[in-house]
Parts: structure tokens; C-alpha cells; sequence
């Protein structure tokens, strides 16, 4: 009954996208649209292939990959570690909370010719870009994730003897953690978004840079090749971290309750 | 005031720090313009006008595709929150959908709409539309149903209980999915501008920095990112006012 139910919600959500396709397919081979505006889906598709087989498809994913990865990735460490301080450390607060007040709601996107002539046009820009838009979100849901962590909880682990290394590591980072994740979660899609757009902007490759070029030469089977492979890439990020998530917060009250 | 003086006096110290290593010659002013020069080159954009013709640009862009996106998605939210046979139909494409970073989209619209005005409206409404569904959808569905039970109950019929009680029910998950549209929109509207337009904020800044007017490109920055956080900060104040009834 249950598997009979999932099935039937997979056939119905797969008829959205089919109709898409087969509209999509039908109105560019009967002609009724500019093959330069959308061309046949059909044509994507043997594109998106000879470019897998080709090898080329993966030396332009794995440049974008590479960068978000790097960024990603020191965003997340340089921006927890500052949180858990901003929690902790009266002196860091005071410096960061200004900062990240003003710097959190601001399009951070508007730096990125200035990164431009500090680091050149290289992947340093587009690393650094990257690390400034995403890590906001990553310190201030640090911060109220620790800031937030149950006094009762560190006050119990003090009444036990826990030095200060062993309440940070063992009580209040994994109470904050379900904060830190979800912030995290906010991270990667703009840290995406701000990889795709630098290297549209400043070359380097990579499926952004590869969008560009595929609109400046009016190739448009290969815009829609990499806006499929970006969505995908997308898709299947998010999917990860969520993932991770159930698996790190097993524990947790969050996750406990949905197995049941 | 002394506690707002303490408050943003690291901003202060920043602002100092930066005058003084340009104005030393600790760092060349090639690539780090004194603080002050900015702030006249700020002067100076914004006294010819140069500076207003990008940001009513800038402005009329956003609130175009933010007031489509805030419309469309809002209704498309509550239409399907309404029946679970367009959510089995729609809910799994939404879903991939959501992820995709959607600057992915400006080489495509470029291609459609060319380099003006509707191709970063069409940008930017295409980029809020998301959030926005979810916001209404997510806040319709999670209305009580006792809510609705008594409104019907109450003679209510669906149209009037769509309006009094499941719109207003869903209004803060709503709001909160515009604010997320909101910086979004903003991100999207500088992006789009930099890569392909004539006018407007991001085209300014990129302009001036190509052009090595490095004070000039640090000012369009700067009233870039103002314009962002006096949007935000306007929208919150908003935020509060609509939902004064659940703070009291």
C-alpha cells in the first residue's frame, strides 16, 4: 500500500516535467519558436552527451565544482570557528556584531570588481567573492545557535567538571550544531550562485563562463546544456547536505521523530 | 548614545585603520583608495547626477520584478496549498527547482530578452518566484484546522475563508519568504547589470572599476550595499507593522 502510494506520487510528479519536454520538443521542431531562442530539447540532450563523452563537460563541472568546494569549505570553517567566538569571546562580539549586522543584509555581490583588482582575474576573485557572500549567514547562525545552547545543559556539564575545552566540544557544539547546519544549508546555494555569476563575469571557465560564452556566440543548445548541468549540480548539493545532516543529527530529537 | 557610540565604534576603527595605511602608503592607492577620496568621489557622483540616473535604474528594476515575483508567487503558493492534486503534480518539479542557483538563469534570458530593462526584471522576477511560492505554500498548509473548521463552521464560505482566515494565517510564512526574495533580488538585479546593461548600479560599479576609477568604483559599492541594508531594514520595520497583532 505504501510502495504502491510512493510510485503513484513519482508518476505524478514526473508528468509536470514530461509535458515541459515534450511542449518544449514539439514547439521547436514544428518551428513555432526561434531554434536561437530555445533550441529542440532533443538537441540539448546530444549535446549535453557529446560533451560527457568528450570529456569536456567534466573539466568545465570540475573547474565550478573545485571553486565552490574551496570556498565553501573555508567559509564554513572560518565562519563557525567566528561564531562559536562571537558566543564566547566578549572582545570578538564586540568587534564582529556591528559587522555582521550591517554586512549580513547587504548584496555583497556589489564588491566583486574590487576583489577583481586586488586578486586579479584569476580563481582567487572568484574564491574570495564567494567566501564574503556565503559566510554572513554562516556566523550569525553559529553565533545564535551557540548563543542559544540551554544554560541548564552547560551548567550541568560545569557541575560534573568539564573544562572549557570539553564544554565547548562536547556540550555546546553539538547543541548548536541542528543552527549550524541549517546554516549551512543557507550557505551553499548562494555560495553557488556567487561561483556561477563571478565566472560569468571574469572568465576562467568553468559552466558559468561556458553560459556566457554560449550566449555571446548565440549557441544556445549550449546555454541550456550547462543550465542543466548547474541545476543538477544544485539539486544534488542541497540533496547531499541534507543527507549529512540526518546522519550527523541522528541523535536528535528532530530526526528521531521523523523515524517514527 | 554612548552605547551605540561602543556599539559601532569597531566600524569607526575600520573606517581609520583604512585612511590611515592608504594615506601612509602602506597600501598603494592603486588598489586601496583613501577613505576620504571615496567619500568625495561619492560627493561628486551623486552631485552631477551621475550616481541617480543608475540607482532610479537600479530601483525601478528590482521593485518591477520583486512586485511580479511578490504577486504571481503569491497567488501560485495559495492555489496549490488548495488542492493536492496540483501539489503531486507540481511539488516534485518545485523541488528540484529550488536549489538552482538562479544567476545560472541571466545567460538565458539574455538570449531571450536581450540587454534592457525586461531582462532584468524577467531576471529578478524569475529569481523571487520560488521563496515566494514557498512561503504562501508552506503558510497555507500550515493553517490549523480548527481555524478553518470554525471559520466554515461560521457560515464561511471557501472564497471568504481563503481570504480572512488562511491568507492572514499564512501572512508570517509569507513575509519571511519575501525577505528571502528580497536579498535575493538584490543579488540577482547587481549581477545581471554587471554582466550585460547600459545602466544601472552594477553596471556603474564594473564601469568605473574597467575605467580605473578605483574611488568611484568603492562609492557605487557602497551605495549598493546601503541600498541593500536600508532595503532590508525597510522591510522589516514593515514586517513588524503587519504583524503587530501576534506580538501583543
Amino acid at each position: 500500500m505504501v510502495a504502491q502510494r510512493k510510485i503513484m506520487n513519482i508518476l505524478m510528479g514526473a508528468i509536470l516535467p514530461l509535458v515541459v519536454i515534450a511542449l518544449w520538443e514539439f514547439a521547436t521542431r514544428e518551428r513555432l519558436v526561434s531554434p536561437f531562442l530555445l533550441p529542440p530539447f532533443s538537441r540539448v540532450m546530444v549535446r549535453l552527451w557529446d560533451d560527457i563523452v568528450s570529456g569536456e563537460l567534466f573539466s568545465l563541472a570540475g573547474q565550478t565544482f573545485l571553486r565552490l568546494a574551496i570556498s565553501y569549505s573555508i567559509a564554513v570553517v572560518i565562519g563557525v570557528t567566528l561564531g562559536i567566538m562571537m558566543a564566547r569571546v566578549r572582545f570578538v562580539r564586540w568587534l564582529l556584531d556591528p559587522v555582521i549586522s550591517i554586512g549580513l543584509p547587504t548584496p555583497k555581490i556589489a564588491f566583486l570588481p574590487i576583489f577583481i583588482l586586488w586578486f586579479g582575474v584569476f580563481d582567487t576573485p572568484k574564491i574570495v567573492m564567494a567566501i564574503v557572500a556565503c559566510i554572513f549567514p554562516l556566523i550569525a547562525g553559529t553565533w545564535s545557535g551557540t548563543q542559544g545552547v540551554d544554560k541548564y545543559m552547560v551548567w550541568s556539564a560545569q557541575n560534573l567538571g568539564a573544562t572549557r575545552r570539553e564544554l565547548l566540544l562536547h556540550v555546546v557544539f553539538p547543541a548548536a550544531l541542528p543552527q549550524i547546519l541549517t546554516a549551512m544549508q543557507v550557505a551553499l546555494p548562494i555560495a553557488f550562485i556567487v561561483v556561477i555569476v563571478t565566472e560569468m563575469l571574469s572568465g576562467g571557465n568553468g559552466l558559468g563562463g561556458a553560459m556566457i560564452e554560449g550566449a555571446r556566440l548565440a549557441d544556445t543548445a549550449r546555454v541550456f546544456e550547462n543550465l542543466i548541468v548547474i541545476g543538477l549540480m544544485g539539486f544534488v548539493f542541497l540533496r547531499g547536505l541534507q543527507i549529512v545532516r540526518r546522519r550527523i543529527l541522528g541523535w536528535h530529537p528532530e530526526v528521531l521523530q521523523e523515524k517514527n | 548614545m554612548t552605547k551605540v557610540a561602543i556599539r559601532y565604534a569597531p566600524i569607526g576603527l575600520i573606517v581609520i585603520l583604512w585612511e590611515l595605511s592608504s594615506r601612509t602608503g602602506l597600501v598603494s592607492q592603486d588598489v586601496l583608495p583613501a577613505f576620504s577620496d571615496v567619500m568625495v568621489r561619492l560627493w561628486q557622483l551623486s552631485a552631477d547626477g551621475e550616481m541617480l540616473v543608475h540607482v532610479s535604474a537600479s530601483l525601478f528594476r528590482i521593485t518591477c520584478g520583486l512586485a511580479l515575483g511578490i504577486v504571481v508567487g503569491s497567488t501560485l503558493g495559495f492555489l496549490l496549498a488548495a488542492s493536492i492534486t496540483a501539489q503531486r503534480l507540481v511539488q516534485p518539479t518545485l523541488t528540484f527547482l529550488y536549489p538552482l542557483p538562479k544567476s545560472a538563469l541571466i545567460p538565458v534570458i539574455i538570449i531571450w530578452l536581450g540587454f534592457g530593462n525586461s531582462a532584468q526584471i524577467m531576471v529578478i522576477f524569475l529569481g523571487s518566484l520560488l521563496p515566494i511560492v514557498l512561503g504562501a505554500y508552506n503558510g497555507a498548509k500550515g493553517v490549523e484546522n480548527t481555524l478553518i473548521w470554525s471559520a466554515r463552521s461560521l457560515g464561511a464560505n471557501a472564497i471568504e475563508t481563503e481570504w480572512h482566515v488562511i491568507i492572514r494565517a499564512a501572512l508570517p510564512d509569507l513575509l519571511a519568504g519575501i525577505r528571502v526574495a528580497l536579498a535575493l533580488s538584490f543579488v540577482l538585479l547587481i549581477s545581471s547589470e554587471m554582466v550585460g546593461a547600459q545602466r544601472g548600479m552594477g553596471f556603474l560599479v564594473a564601469f568605473l572599476g574597467d575605467g580605473g576609477d578605483y574611488a568611484g568604483m568603492f562609492a557605487g559599492a557602497f551605495v549598493i550595499s546601503a541600498i541593500g541594508f536600508a532595503a532590508d531594514r525597510a522591510y522589516l520595520a514593515l514586517y513588524h507593522h503587519l504583524l503587530r497583532y501576534r506580538e501583543a
